[in-house]
């Protein structure tokens, strides 16, 4: 059951119905989500959650949509993994990893598209549209393909292969545009107002974006039902970073978790830095920039979230960071020597982010944290490929094989 | 009459000029402003310009060539 009353201004306060609308008439801020609390606070237990599916819709209480609109190809209930090697490396006693490379399209993009999906069947939508650098193309062709629906994907014309073949092996309608990001937009936000598509983050943003909250909701929950000191979080428009705030304040507020004291700290790549760059000089108005960076899941350079992401680390007590690319590799690289992860270029800039915010003393070594590492390895090879070491290439004789691996030692 | 809603954003050069009056002055838009925020190094606003659209092209041909940066009012809509 749904417990949403109604669409709300996070600038004035003003009230909307729950239609696919996403910007205040009044004062055009953008629109959220909001819930009878006291009504889910009355429903929902520990409990009740504990017995529920081994996915997102464990908290369906908390969701925007009619659950019997889902699509469910498993998003969600990710693990959160407690690291030995890399907490050691950074110098941290109490690091966990969320692990949400393990969704059904190697992304958290899946948690906001399950619940765009529902919302637009909801509303009688027949296409699911998207425009995006990778992984939201992936997760909204492979939810459309389960639905029955029909996906348009708009894509910029020189992304890594893994992200492309990842959506087309589910036969959206691709269009991959030959123009700049400003080109993309520009065609989207025209495309989107004179077609009736449920374009999940124009007309479906207010709901769309709610589903990051579930990693909150996962977290507290994997940790016994509670917050931790610290959480460090990719950001590219700051949805995410913004809505794992949201959902513990929510969690707080219905009595499942009780004290709250995270702090939350963003990751950026140097390339696409505008919101950890305002963050470092102590303002909220951040410079939209050109992308130009390998972490092209994060190269969003007017976020739409930025302002408010920043509110959130001040708010907290919280941070900012940003890495290049050099250090994106070597972050990856750690990740998956340390602790068998292979996380995309996200990742990287998570844990590079991370051992700099260790390493300035941002983050003292006996704050709880918790790493978010968002999408997987495979989807961006091109960015590791011409640093790893070597295999070792034989024929088929042991004593070449025993020669060169004695060489090793 | 069309309306069109954007951001500007100002740069440390451009934050302390009158820009929107001037755009009001200089050509026939109205200009309606719901959100802005402003420092002293940067500042963006959120505005509607009413008008023929031809004249609201020019008038943010015009905005652009004075080193202000013109964003659609959601934001990218592109993600990740
Ligand atoms: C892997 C990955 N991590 C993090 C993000 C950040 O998302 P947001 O736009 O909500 O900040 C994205 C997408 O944009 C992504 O693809
Ligand atoms: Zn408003």
């Amino acid at each position: 059951m749904s417990y949403e009353i109604a669409l709300k201004c996070r600038e004035c306060g003003r009230k909307f119905e729950l239609l696919a609308i996403y910007s205040c008439e009044f004062c055009f801020g953008p629109l959220e989500v909001d819930y009878d609390y006291d009504q889910i606070k009355a429903k929902i237990s520990k409990e009740s959650i504990a017995n529920g599916p081994s996915s997102l819709w464990r908290y369906e209480d908390l969701l925007p949509c009619d659950t019997s609109f889902k699509v469910d190809i498993g998003a969600g209930f990710t693990p959160l993994i407690k690291s030995q090697s890399l907490a050691k490396h950074l110098g941290l006693k109490n690091l966990w990893i969320k692990n949400d490379t393990v969704n059904p399209t190697w992304s958290f993009k899946d948690r906001v598209v399950s619940i765009a999906i529902a919302r637009a069947r909801q509303f009688g939508y027949q296409d699911l549209a998207c425009a995006s650098t990778g992984n939201l193309a992936n997760s909204v062709s492979a939810h459309a393909a389960k639905a029955g629906m029909r996906a348009l994907v708009f894509m910029p014309d020189d992304l890594e292969s893994g992200k492309v073949i990842g959506s087309l092996v589910y036969n959206p309608i691709l269009t991959m545009v030959d123009g700049n990001y400003d080109d993309v937009n520009r065609l989207c936000t025209e495309l989107a107002a004179s077609n009736n598509w449920a374009f999940v983050n124009i007309n479906m943003r207010p709901y769309y974006a709610e589903g990051s909250r579930t990693l909150a909701f996962e977290v507290a929950e994997q940790l016994g039902w509670r917050a931790p000191d610290h959480c460090v979080v990719p950001m590219a428009s700051g949805s995410l970073f913004t809505k794992i705030w949201k959902g513990f304040k929510e969690l707080q507020h219905i009595g499942l978790i009780n004290n709250l004291d995270t702090r939350m700290s963003g990751a950026q790549a140097t390339g696409c830095s505008p919101i950890s760059k305002a963050f470092q000089e102590g303002t909220k108005n951040f410079v939209p920039q050109k992308p130009n960076t390998i972490a092209r899941s994060l190269a969003i350079g007017n976020p739409a979230d930025g302002y408010y992401a920043l509110k959130v680390m001040e708010e907290t007590d919280g941070s900012a960071e940003m890495a290049s690319d050099a250090e994106i590799v070597q972050g990856i690289k750690l990740l998956a020597e340390t602790e068998g992860i292979f996380a995309e270029t996200a990742g990287g800039v998570s844990v590079a982010c991370l051992k700099k915010l260790v390493e300035s003393g941002v983050i003292s070594t006996d704050e709880e944290t918790v790493l978010f590492i968002t999408g997987a390895g495979l989807k961006t090879v091109e960015a590791v490929v011409d640093n790893m070491k070597p295999a070792i290439m034989i024929s088929p004789k042991t004593e070449e094989f025993m020669d060169q691996f004695n060489k090793l030692k | 009459m069309s309306s069109k809603k954007v951001r500007f954003t100002f740069s440390t050069a451009s934050v302390t000029e009158p820009l929107v009056y001037q755009l009001g002055h200089e050509f026939k838009v109205v200009t309606n402003i719901r959100m802005a925020d402003v420092d002293e190094k940067i500042g963006w606003v959120i505005l509607e310009l009413i008008g023929n659209e031809a004249e609201i092209i020019k008038s943010l041909e015009w905005v652009s060539s004075k080193g202000v940066r013109i964003d659609p009012l959601e934001g990218d809509v592109i993600a990740g």
